[in-house]
């Protein structure tokens, strides 16, 4: 990719970024490509205090390009699993996840399709997304938005929604936030009184419609949807550094 | 002191049918693959195994030996989700308890403490309660009155664990970046045992890496077996990579039941010096 011209990914990455605008000195985990993109665009422009680490055990001090190995020269600290385990309980973490299936308040499924105890597909189990969300903030990312992943109820609740949070009352629920979804169409938060996920913005070339018709549940659209920014041709230059094998364009279903 | 050091065979003879076994390392990453593949020689039946789950989860549900796996996760790192594990629960054949990552790591640390549980609030609003029925949460004593969840301890019969060097007593050394939670699993347990690449003299033991790459000391292990290559082909560093054409092979047998078949005549039907051979050729 040496393209100046946005494309669909670019955006998606841009959006994924401002996602953690405003985080400050907390650390990133960012599940998968687009996400691992945004977030090392997010550390490269406007939010250089992140911590992220190299998908292993280090952190880094810069955000490297994709698929790059770091030499001794990007390190700045440790974080084997023990100390992420310490951080997401302290609550100085901000996680972006994939989500097999999400509903309208949040609740994410990356656990199984099908009744649990004999499950028609299994995926890759609960993993952290309990502990993620019910600590700390949590955003998430759908590269094929469509309708069996925005589902009206989803088969196991692995990471934590408004609804279920607000079952446990204000002490249980005062440390979960679910910041923004990205999907390959638009944006979503849930600035809504009852926490219901809401339209933000839609990406270029997308229609309302076509959000509409790919969503298995009513979303919030408020009046006059904004469009999704669009990556400048500076931040462009930026993106096609972090990833000059084009992994996210790949990724993102147009 | 004690010399400690057996066999592979020697140290899984303490284990019997319908024992809860911890099984140390992380997914596909140092993982005491000599001990899993003696586990299989031997045959023992009716396992709960307790895990960061990886190709241990996978052989044993393979094998039909598993009857119960309690974990965090069961993945191949490199492939996301152990096939093996997934055949198995797509088959409904396996009795499962999935928990959270981290509520795992806390019923290991509430067994390895003697403790009957420890509270988090990881777990809490999530489904994980509702197919862990034997869950249960607890009040804060205190004036905040908050609710947790008690994830009970995890207490094991017998702890396997992988390390990268040792000596004869029991003393052990993770070399690698993350020592995940071997010691925690050795507490666990009534009885654990460590393999490693090489069993050297104490004095090479502390000479060979930083004072806190000495994850195990020789309380907590009643065996020691030099196992060359033992976490083969799971990762080991700085001694050795993931095998990945190895694993690749190993995953495509969860698909083809002949495929299955030959792999385990090939590589666990044999001798560890000969599946060490096999592997080398």
């Amino acid at each position: 990719m040496t393209s100046t011209e946005a494309t669909r990914a670019d955006v998606c990455a841009l959006a994924v970024a401002e996602c953690f605008r405003g985080d400050g000195e907390i650390m990133v985990s960012a599940m998968g490509t687009t996400p691992s993109l945004g977030a090392r665009l997010a550390k490269s422009t406007f939010e250089p205090d992140l911590l992220m680490t190299d998908g292993f055990n280090l952190l880094l001090r810069r955000a490297l390009p994709l698929g790059a190995k770091p030499t001794d020269g990007d390190v700045e600290g440790w974080m084997p699993f023990g100390a992420v385990f310490d951080t997401l309980w302290w609550g100085r973490r901000h996680v972006m996840m994939g989500a097999s299936q999400i509903d309208r308040f949040g609740n994410q499924n990356i656990a199984c399709i099908g009744p649990w105890e004999h499950p028609k597909a299994q995926l890759l189990g609960v993993r952290g997304a309990p502990g993620n969300t019910i600590n700390h903030v949590t955003s998430y990312w759908v590269p094929n938005h469509n309708a069996r992943a925005l589902v009206a109820k989803v088969d196991m609740v692995s990471g934590v929604g408004y609804d279920r949070a607000a079952s446990l009352g204000p002490e249980g629920s005062r440390f979960h936030e679910i910041r923004r979804i990205v999907s390959n169409l638009g944006v979503f938060d849930f600035n809504t009184p009852d926490h219901r996920m809401r339209l933000v913005s839609l990406h270029p070339g997308v229609e309302l419609q076509q959000v509409i018709d790919n969503t298995g549940f009513e979303l919030v659209i408020p009046e006059g949807v904004d469009t999704t920014p669009v990556p400048a041709p500076e931040v462009i230059g930026v993106l096609r550094e972090l990833d000059p094998q084009g992994y996210a364009q790949k990724e993102v279903v147009v | 002191m004690n010399d400690k050091r057996m066999t592979v065979d020697e140290a899984v003879a303490e284990v019997t049918d319908g024992m809860t076994i911890g099984i140390g390392g992380w997914g596909s990453r140092r993982k005491p693959m000599a001990f899993v593949r003696a586990l299989v020689r031997k045959g023992v039946k009716d396992l709960t195994v307790v895990s960061y789950g990886g190709p241990d989860i996978g052989i044993f549900c393979a094998t039909g030996q598993l009857k119960k796996a309690v974990y965090g996760f069961v993945s191949l790192d490199s492939i996301p989700l152990e096939p093996h594990f997934r055949q198995a629960r797509q088959n409904g054949t396996l009795d499962a308890v999935e928990l959270d990552e981290g509520m795992f790591l806390l019923g290991l640390r509430a067994a390895a403490q003697r403790l009957p549980f420890l509270p988090t609030r990881a777990g809490l609003g999530s489904d994980v309660l509702k197919i862990n029925p034997h869950l249960k949460t607890v009040k804060s004593p205190y004036d905040d009155g908050e609710e947790f969840v008690a994830v009970p301890a995890l207490n094991v019969d017998v702890a396997f664990v992988h390390m990268n060097r040792a000596d004869a007593s029991g003393n052990g050394q993770a070399l690698g970046r993350d020592p995940y939670f071997d010691n925690l699993f050795c507490m666990a347990a009534k009885k654990a045992f460590m393999s490693c690449e090489k069993i050297v003299s104490t004095d090479e033991l502390v000479s060979g890496g930083p004072l806190q790459s000495l994850l195990i000391n020789r309380m907590m292990v009643s065996g020691v077996v030099e196992a060359p290559g033992g976490a083969h082909f799971t990762e080991c560093p700085p001694d050795y990579a993931r095998d990945e054409k190895f694993q690749r092979e190993y995953a495509a047998t969860a698909k083809d039941e002949e495929a299955w078949k030959a792999f385990r005549a090939k590589y666990l039907d044999v001798s560890e010096a000969d599946y060490q051979k096999a592997v080398a050729s």
